[in-house]
């Protein structure tokens, strides 16, 4: 089973990225399952979602508390919250950012493996809005191999209706354009 | 065949309402509910389902118009949760005594104070009470299969009660997660069309809810009470269906590992699937524990409870809600009542966990379990245990 941890702040969209990940895999044929930290939601407060994805039928409804991938949306978190806590040493970081990865592993402390796209730069170039869920989708998938980028496609489209395409869009150039460092 | 998907556990309730062909929604938004009649409002306001969607100014309102289209044949859905289940509570009591077969979808959440929109039972065991038929639904599956089951349930002849559908607030309500659907054509197969035994009917009058003085009220009681108890064949019987339909299997009590188990725990809602894990985590350690997970909780099914216990000597039970200053929690109360009246005298250990929100991890359950072999081997003897409570 790999469970997943996303950071954002509300109406980023982390919520919704952590829903379109269990319904593509449901629709690979695995199981899963996605969930809100739940709570009274505000714009622009640190929020978090949850999923899980497994071979076998899930039964865990606990909150997620060693996760195999942590999905950062938003990079100003990581002054704020310890992003990786808990997280698996084998475990993956995906990190929405401009800087280097040398530059996110010493402000982390993530050794680990890492990796970064400027999720909020393809964002801006594809959906014109800094709402960066779909691309940042785009790069877990590229780094991790977890759910299928054609079942994503669906997704996406029943999802976002008219702007499925340019979120499509963004997703696949985080796929093509995410730097993945092997940690130590 | 059916189709399977990644889908909100609210919204594919709210889709089984619909394909259930409802004819009257009447409802007002509260957290965890929400989903269910937004969704249900979207599809009538867009013409997708033939229905009567009544916004209400309250709960309480929402529960008369109920019990309004009711009266008058139309098949009733309704959703709510905590305060607003709360303030239905005057109106609940008159469902059942008018013989209503409305449905409602409780998204179980805790009551204040203080304030807390999270989970636990406390809003159904405030209304224990009510003559409501009472389920219980452990995933999202169940919230779907069993919705038909309800308005099955609530409609028979042999019945003609209100039926609750529970499920845990956002840990299934908000929960994505693999659903198959039925086919319409399943639907309509397996839910015959509302036939009411008697309606309002402006062109055939009659009374409904008239007062019943002392000469009549304790008849009309005792027949209402009769009512619900004589409901559990009929409950059984829909639910053999659903298990043929499905190919999941629907029991008034559902076990797991109880022909090895040592001890057991009984509980409600999702919380069995996360001790499922717990169950599994202690078998690879040859150590059988098992669970009993009664889905029927009005009425109790005193002897499918008993006969799933079989002759185990410990068992601990799980409650999420308060009886304030109760001797018992409401299921450790219903269970030893039942054991009393029993030939069986396991040694009984009571559990409070997962209040208003509380996270439950599968640790937690693995001691719990620990706690029970402990009492099998030392008969350790201890007060009721409020898991995970700080002090």
């Amino acid at each position: 089973m790999l469970e997943f941890r996303f950071h954002g702040r509300g109406g980023q969209g982390s919520v919704t990225s952590a829903e379109l990940l269990a319904i593509t895999a449901v629709a690979d044929n695995k199981y899963a399952q996605a969930f809100p930290s739940f709570g009274p939601e505000r714009r622009g407060a640190p929020v978090q979602a949850f999923a899980r994805i497994s071979e076998e039928k899930i039964l865990n409804r606990s909150k997620v508390y060693n996760p195999d991938v942590v999905l950062v949306l938003d990079y100003s978190l990581t002054q704020m919250v310890n992003v990786t806590e808990g997280l698996k040493p084998d475990g993956l970081l995906v990190v929405s950012t401009g800087n280097t990865a040398e530059q996110v592993r010493t402000e982390t402390g993530w050794k680990g493996r890492l990796a970064i796209v400027d999720g909020v730069n393809i964002a801006m170039t594809h959906i014109k809005r800094p709402i960066n869920n779909t691309v940042m989708l785009g790069a877990l998938i590229k780094a991790s191999g977890c759910v299928s980028i054609e079942n994503m496609k669906v997704a996406v489209n029943e999802r976002f209706g008219r702007i499925a395409a340019v979120n499509m869009a963004a997703l696949n150039e985080a796929h093509e354009n995410v730097l993945v460092s092997e940690g130590e | 065949m059916a189709r399977r998907k990644g889908v909100e556990s609210s919204i594919a309730l709210a889709d089984a309402v619909a394909m259930c062909k409802v004819d009257a929604i009447s409802a007002y938004p509260i957290t965890p509910q929400t989903h269910i009649v937004e969704h249900l409002s979207e599809w009538v306001n867009d013409g997708e389902l033939d229905a009567e969607f009544i916004p209400v100014e309250s709960e309480h309102s929402a529960m008369s118009a109920a019990l309004g289209t009711s009266a008058v044949g139309a098949r009733t859905f309704t959703a709510t949760s905590s305060q607003g289940l709360a303030l239905m509570h005057e109106i609940l009591f008159i469902a059942p005594a008018m013989r209503l077969p409305v449905v409602m979808a409780v998204a179980n959440r805790s009551l204040s104070g203080p304030i807390s929109i999270w989970n636990d039972h406390s809003d159904i065991m405030a209304e224990r009470d009510i003559g409501w038929i009472q389920i219980f639904a452990e995933n999202g599956q169940e919230c779907f299969d069993l919705t038909p089951a309800c308005f099955k349930i609530a409609e028979d002849k042999r019945v003609i009660l209100p039926t609750i559908l529970n499920f845990d607030g956002f840990i299934v309500s908000h929960m994505i997660e693999p659903i198959e659907y039925w086919e319409q054509e399943t639907f309509d197969k397996f839910l015959p069309e509302f036939e009411p035994q008697i309606r309002l009917d402006v062109k055939n009058p009659s009374t409904m809810g008239a007062v019943g003085v002392p000469e009549i009220y304790y008849e009309a009681r005792m027949a209402q009470h009769m009512a619900l108890v004589n409901s559990k064949p009929v409950i059984k019987e829909v639910f053999a269906e659903v298990s043929q339909i499905t190919g999941r299997e629907y029991k008034v009590v559902e076990s797991y590992n109880m022909e090895k188990a040592e001890v057991a725990l009984v509980m409600m809602g999702s919380l069995t699937e996360t001790a499922m894990t717990a169950v599994n985590n202690l078998k690879a350690k040859g150590i059988e524990v098992g669970i009993v997970r009664p889905r029927l909780w009005r009425p109790f099914p005193t002897e499918e409870f008993l006969e799933v216990l079989g002759d185990i000597s410990v068992i601990g039970c799980v409650d999420r809600a308060y009886t304030f200053g109760a001797a018992s929690h409401p299921v450790a109360s219903e269970v030893k009542s039942v054991l009393y009246t029993s030939d069986k005298r396991p040694q009984v250990r009571e559990y409070v966990m997962g209040i208003g929100g509380r996270d439950v991890r599968i640790e937690e359950i693995e001691d719990m379990f620990m706690q029970l072999i402990e009492v099998k081997n030392t008969g350790k003897d201890f007060p009721i245990q409020y898991i995970g409570v700080r002090e």
